[in-house]
């Protein structure tokens, strides 16, 4: 890695863990949700770095949706492990069982994550939450504060947020409000993996390139496993893919690629014309302001 | 030198800041295929020929349908040489507090003029406002070029005119640069329509900006931002002051002074999330060990003992009022969050209101309503460790929160 890479690097760590010493120091009961794919991963990575030679002073939430690859949760126990954090876990298949929420028809869970959240904050007291968006994501994503201010309902008001001056954050928050904090918005997903190179952070091995069996849907290819049965005339073949993100099993599409190694997926983001969101995520291609229309409701 | 370099972008959709920023986007190659065809289908819905790279930066459903930009986006831009921030704000007046959000962490403001309708009082605002939050680079970026068919005395009566008015406003470092965001003329690269013009295409200008001076490298302020004791075996005695050293440089045997007590004591050590240094500069994270045990907490600062900011309760500043629900008014007090300190500071008096078009002082107002800027007067309960923000922005800045809705309320620059 050039010396000009890593000065940017260093640059967004010292951002980001200048935010996580300030909520820490701020806010009362602060929690970092935790989804066990790499942004989270990069997240708990600064954390730990923002405290040392110290524990990681609050907790790690996931929030289970019951759709998550088996591969990526092993993955998330063992990295949970290696940090010494506790891991809270708020189950959406519990919240579907005890009738908290209802499954959709469409079997996309993402929608019903947000109260399945906001009840375990509520049910934790955590009035900081710690989300691993980056701006360079999605549209809505590009409005976001650092310090991002929610009602007692969990919402994001765009029209409505605390102007964010200097470094200065401003995390005062009154009984049942919260804020969401995101120590990572300017990263961007090439600055991520390259960081995960430089720190040599272990990430979950579906992000590298192996031979999987897929079935092509609306340009999408999803891997043949227990989320995702092949229908009748649709044609399983093998791929060489990887993953760019790492969300529920039914909805999460791998892309081809050849990468199987940190520097060969560098290299790869580098030159990618789609973003990791079009590329792979069935869910936010409904329409134009999905991912605006789900943070209002207490999405990250 | 900083290979991140932030940037703040102030004009309106009518001097066509967003079709700039969609144009650098596109020619260097940042915008992804999926955001381009998105911005092509509705530019179609809406019956228009061209793709309306403006769109690329519109997030908002509001802001899509009524053709207008909120807030403030963050946009991600990167050459091999250098990665880029850059921080959309709007330009109607009434989001003066969006362009001083944006300019805050800025290197570098980029103005937007449109050279038909010459230096607006937009324009004039926008300088205004970069200057007063100190961004040390303004780029001038004459646009719409090709619609007075590239002449060289239009962009030079920009040039003259924008340079007389910032000649009042102590701008360190301007440049001017002639494009046209349409059709990418001196955008990236140069165009061959202005042979005049033998300064560097904004890219390029943008990636060979030199920022590695702008810091301040004299003055030790340590802002004492979290104290980490381990509590575990092993460490049951360390206790290390984290904080990100705002400006100086600290290094291992210093002499310090810990502000407020007054107590002298010596730096043993200086942690990094990377191990033990010798010297610590802004702006990255360390955790400093002292030789004495002394009693310090968040919100104190360590300094050199030859080289103290002031230590006041009485502030004098200039404020950008940001709050549209109630004015800044004398007798009122609300909290101040300046470095990692918190106090309360109560209103004292409004000196003057600037008017941002003319910059005449008018000393008849008595309150700051939303977009006003204007200098003041505040009395802290505690003392605060200042600078003058001229000096030292990191340690002349501050914020007032309304106590009653939490909401930020003003932006203020120590005097």
């Amino acid at each position: 890695m050039s010396s000009n890479t890593l000065s940017q690097l260093r640059e967004l760590e010292a951002e980001s863990i200048h935010i996580f010493r300030e909520v820490a120091a701020e806010l009362r009961r602060p929690c970092l949700l935790f989804s066990g794919g790499k942004d989270s991963i990069v997240m708990l990575h600064l954390a730990r770095k923002a405290f040392h030679p110290a524990p990681v002073p609050f907790p790690v939430m996931h929030i289970d949706t019951g759709l998550n690859f088996p591969d990526v949760l092993a993955f998330r126990d063992e990295v949970i492990a290696n940090a010494g954090v506790r891991l809270v876990v708020a189950s959406v298949q519990e919240a579907i069982d005890t009738g908290f929420v209802t499954e959709p028809a469409d079997g996309s869970r993402n929608r019903i994550q947000t109260p399945v959240l906001l009840r375990a904050a509520e049910q934790n007291e955590f009035n900081a939450l710690f989300g691993g968006a980056r701006r360079d994501e999605e549209k809505a994503r590009a409005k976001e504060r650092i310090f991002s201010f929610r009602d007692e309902f969990g919402q994001w008001d765009p029209k409505n947020q605390r102007p964010e001056i200097w470094n200065l954050y401003n995390g005062r928050v009154g009984p049942g409000e919260s804020i969401r904090v995101f120590p990572l918005s300017n990263w961007t997903e090439l600055s991520i993996w390259n960081y995960i190179g430089a720190e040599q952070i272990p990430v979950p091995p579906r992000y590298f390139a192996t031979e999987r069996q897929v079935v092509e849907r609306k340009g999408m290819l999803f891997e043949v496993n227990d989320f995702v049965t092949p229908a009748e005339g649709e044609e399983v073949t093998t791929r060489r893919v990887r993953y760019r993100t790492m969300g529920d099993g039914n909805l999460t599409a791998a892309v081809p690629s050849e990468a199987d190694t940190v520097e060969k997926v560098i290299a790869e983001v580098a030159e990618v014309r789609l973003t990791e969101r079009g590329a792979t995520r069935g869910d936010d291609k409904f329409s134009d302001t999905a991912m605006e229309d789900r943070k209002k409701e207490g999405y990250f | 030198m900083s290979d991140l370099l932030r940037i703040a972008t102030a004009g309106s959709v009518d001097d066509g800041k967003s079709t700039l920023i969609g144009r650098l986007l596109f020619d260097s190659k940042t915008l992804f295929s999926d955001q381009l065809e998105a911005a092509d289908r509705v530019s179609k819905q809406r019956g228009n020929e061209h793709t309306d790279l403006a769109l690329l930066t519109d997030g908002l459903r509001a802001e899509r349908e009524q053709g207008i930009t909120i807030d403030v986006a963050y946009r991600y831009m990167a050459t091999p040489n250098r990665t880029f921030v850059i921080a959309d704000t709007p330009g109607h007046p009434q989001y003066t507090r969006n362009m001083v959000t944006g300019a805050s962490t800025a290197n570098v403001a980029m103005i937007l003029v449109d050279v038909r309708k010459g230096v607006s009082e937009q324009s004039k605002r926008h300088a205004f406002l970069a200057t007063l939050l100190g961004v040390p680079h303004l780029v001038v970026c004459v646009n719409k070029m090709d619609l007075v068919d590239w002449s060289r005395e239009a962009f030079e009566k920009v040039r003259d005119d924008f340079s007389a008015f910032a000649e009042k406003l102590r701008v360190k470092d301007v440049t001017f640069i002639p494009v046209s965001a349409l059709t990418g003329e001196n955008v990236v690269d140069h165009g061959a329509n202005t042979p005049w013009y033998d300064g560097r295409a904004l890219l390029r200008h943008l990636e060979q900006l030199y920022v590695g001076s702008d810091r301040n490298l004299m003055d030790v302020r340590f802002p004492v931002q979290y104290v980490v004791r381990p509590r575990v075996p092993g460490l049951q005695d360390y206790r290390g002051y984290a904080g990100t050293i705002a400006s100086g440089v600290l290094r291992v045997g210093d002499r310090v002074t810990v502000l407020p007590s007054g107590f002298e004591t010596t730096v043993t050590g200086i942690d990094t999330p990377d191990g033990p240094v010798d010297e610590t500069i802004p702006p990255l994270p360390s955790t400093v060990l002292l030789a004495d045990d002394l009693d310090i907490s968040r919100g104190d600062m360590l300094v050199r003992p030859q080289n103290m900011p002031r230590v006041t309760q009485d502030i004098d500043a200039t404020i950008c009022w940001m709050d549209e629900a109630a004015a800044f008014t004398p007798g009122r007090t609300y909290a101040i969050h300046q470095t990692t300190r918190w106090s309360r500071a109560k209103a004292k008096d409004v000196v003057y209101r600037v008017d941002v078009n003319t910059m005449h002082r008018d000393e008849s107002v008595e309150r700051l309503e939303l977009n006003d800027i204007g200098r003041v007067t505040l009395r802290t309960m505690t003392p605060l460790f200042v600078d003058r923000y001229v000096d030292n922005p990191a340690t002349g800045a501050f914020i007032l929160v309304d106590e009653a809705t939490n909401r930020t309320v003003a932006a203020g620059m120590i005097r």
